[in-house]
């Protein structure tokens, strides 16, 4: 296992450092002279030195590259133009919220998936089975900006039973950008779980054990539904790292603190340094998380550390 | 065929996605009022008669700016699906083909695009280029043209020591010519249906990004576009929102519903894939 993990982590590294560079080349990216569209068209030339001499615009090529590695290397993302305090201020108080709404998604995602994909497993044809169908394919269709305005008119404005937006109102808030989160992810678990459960259902271990006398319940949930959730463990593992970047639409649809808002917020006030290190942060996060669910899959299923 | 037309996903899709391209074409015949005519006087009015999907908040007419919203929706659509899937199958193929130096490069840059989550990629550049239809379409491309690199690339991997590419290389048939006629005839069933699930895909980008305000940007119609306005009256005028997510809802399950019946007609194994 150890193997594994070194193996795994040693080619994170590449991946982590094109992150990096990808993240570094954003700025220079900007059309024209980055320092004057940061600063403003109509910003004094003085200002535009200050932040050109700011964000190190005014030295060679590499040595801002090798300067922003060393800096980020550190700890230290930068200063946000907006606050003039240090970008990861901002980043440590949204965290929470965005991790907090990718946990409730998940959650949500995983207590409907799990009873309709089983049943639809072992009814297969039936009506219920058809339904989780029908469901999935409008899941997968339905964009969270499109299902969200349509549970804050039904729960929110119709009903007032849930916020409207923001997360003031503790577990109250969470519940309907969880929901617009998870039912797509519900919708995809679904699916998965079912199709993974009624091949295993076909295997003759499950026919052998029957034929030996073991009830069929018994056959579904000791035998044959923990093989089939170990191609399900890592794609739930693998779409937590989704639902963080899918935060960023729906937290802009519920107002909710999170990473993705501040992010939108940045780039609305062209405070690029904050833009950079919220990106960084999710997309190092969202590789941490798939290197996560690797090696989770690594424990669930021993035949994949050995080759 | 008959037995695909008698499959129902794939009917309804080809149904869905026909009317989508017919509603884009055709949008200036369909559509009764100019949709960026505005009558502030009768903002926010709900369907009526004469206006069935009702008046936004400017006055303009919901459902002509419906119909022109498809136009931007396929525009972006296709341009990005035939941009992507042309650098990504020259870039694929080079790799499969050539492999050493030229493959490691190509897939090492996939390998990035790959682990960086395509909609973030695609904000942070737009956010650096600044919003605009072309830039959409730019960002769009960067991030789509890696999954058909890497499709081209393993199918190539597979046909390139078969006999026939084998027996045409022997008798002196160059490179780039063995690629284009006995290679890439092969894989290009995978890539009909990888395009076809990626114009979906492409699609729910575009609205994503004008709803984030980065996209398309007003007057023009846009689904995305619209719903942030929509959003901003909800509880007041809910038709602004209900409509452009019904459309935008309609155009993706069309378009998944036919990849999907694609994937049975002309590549089963891909579903294994997937």
């Amino acid at each position: 296992m150890t193997q594994y993990i070194i193996r795994r982590l040693l080619q994170m590294i590449p991946i982590a450092f094109g992150i990096l560079t990808l993240v570094f080349s954003l700025i220079h990216l900007i059309p024209g002279d980055p320092a004057v569209q940061i600063a403003g068209e109509s910003a004094r030339p003085e200002d535009v030195i200050a932040v050109r001499k700011s964000l190190g615009l005014d030295q060679p090529l590499w040595s801002q590259y090798v300067s922003y590695l060393t800096h980020v290397l550190r700890g230290d993302l930068g200063k946000s133009f907006q606050t003039n305090e240090s970008v990861t201020v901002q980043i440590r108080q949204r965290y929470p919220a965005t991790m907090q709404l990718a946990f409730g998604a998940m959650l949500i995602a995983l207590a409907i998936a799990f009873p309709l994909g089983i049943i639809s497993a072992i009814y297969r044809g039936s009506w219920i089975d058809n339904l989780a169908r029908v469901f999935a394919l409008i899941g997968v269709s339905m964009p969270s900006f499109a299902l969200g305005p349509l549970l804050i008119i039904f729960f929110a404005i119709d009903h007032t039973w849930f916020p409207v937006s923001g997360r003031d109102e503790g577990l109250k808030s969470l519940v309907l950008p969880s929901l617009t989160m998870g039912l797509a992810l519900a919708a995809i678990l679904t699916r998965m779980i079912r199709t993974s459960l009624a091949d295993e259902l076909t295997q003759l271990y499950v026919t052998t054990a029957v034929a030996k006398g073991v009830t069929r319940g018994k056959a579904i949930f000791r035998h044959a539904l923990k093989n089939a959730l170990i191609p399900v463990i890592t794609v739930v593992a693998l779409q937590f790292g989704s639902l963080l970047t899918g935060a960023i639409i729906t937290e802009q649809i519920f107002s909710w603190p999170g990473l993705g808002r501040l992010l939108l917020q940045s780039i609305s006030t062209r405070d690029y340094p904050q833009v950079q290190a919220s990106i960084l942060v999710i997309a190092l996060t969202y590789i941490f998380v798939n290197f996560a669910s690797d090696l989770l899959y690594g424990v669930v299923d021993p035949r994949i550390k050995l080759q | 065929m008959k037995k695909l037309l008698r499959n129902f996903a794939f009917t309804s899709g080809l149904i869905l996605t026909v009317l989508l391209v017919v509603v884009a074409l055709a949008a200036p015949l369909l559509a009764r009022y100019d949709p960026n005519v505005q009558d502030t006087a009768r903002r926010l009015e709900p369907p009526s008669k004469s206006h069935p999907l009702g008046l936004d908040d400017l006055g303009r007419d919901v459902l002509s700016r419906v119909l022109f919203g498809a136009r931007v929706s396929l525009r972006v659509g296709f341009s990005v699906v035939i941009l992507a899937s042309l650098i990504g199958i020259t870039l694929g193929a080079m790799a499969g083909y050539f492999g050493g130096w030229t493959d490691t490069i190509i897939m090492r840059v996939t390998d990035i695009l790959l682990a960086f989550p395509g909609i973030l990629l695609a904000i942070a550049l737009v956010a650096v280029l600044g919003p605009s239809l072309n830039n959409v379409i730019l960002a769009l491309v960067i991030i789509g043209w890696v999954g058909y690199a890497r499709l081209v690339r393993g199918q190539v991997l597979k046909v390139r020591e078969m006999e026939f590419v084998v027996a045409a290389r022997a008798l002196g048939a160059r490179s780039p010519r063995v690629i284009v006629r006995h290679v890439l005839p092969n894989v290009i069933n995978p890539i009909i249906v990888m395009a076809t699930l990626g114009l979906a895909g492409v699609i729910l980008s575009e609205a994503a990004l004008s709803f984030l305000g980065l996209g398309v940007q007003p007057p023009t119609p846009s689904w995305g576009a619209m719903l942030t306005s929509g959003r901003r009256y909800l509880g007041l005028a809910n038709h602004l929102a209900i409509f452009p997510g019904a459309a935008i809802m309609l155009a993706v399950m069309g378009l998944n519903f036919l990849g999907d019946g694609l994937i049975d007609a002309l590549d089963p194994k891909y579903r294994k894939e997937l």
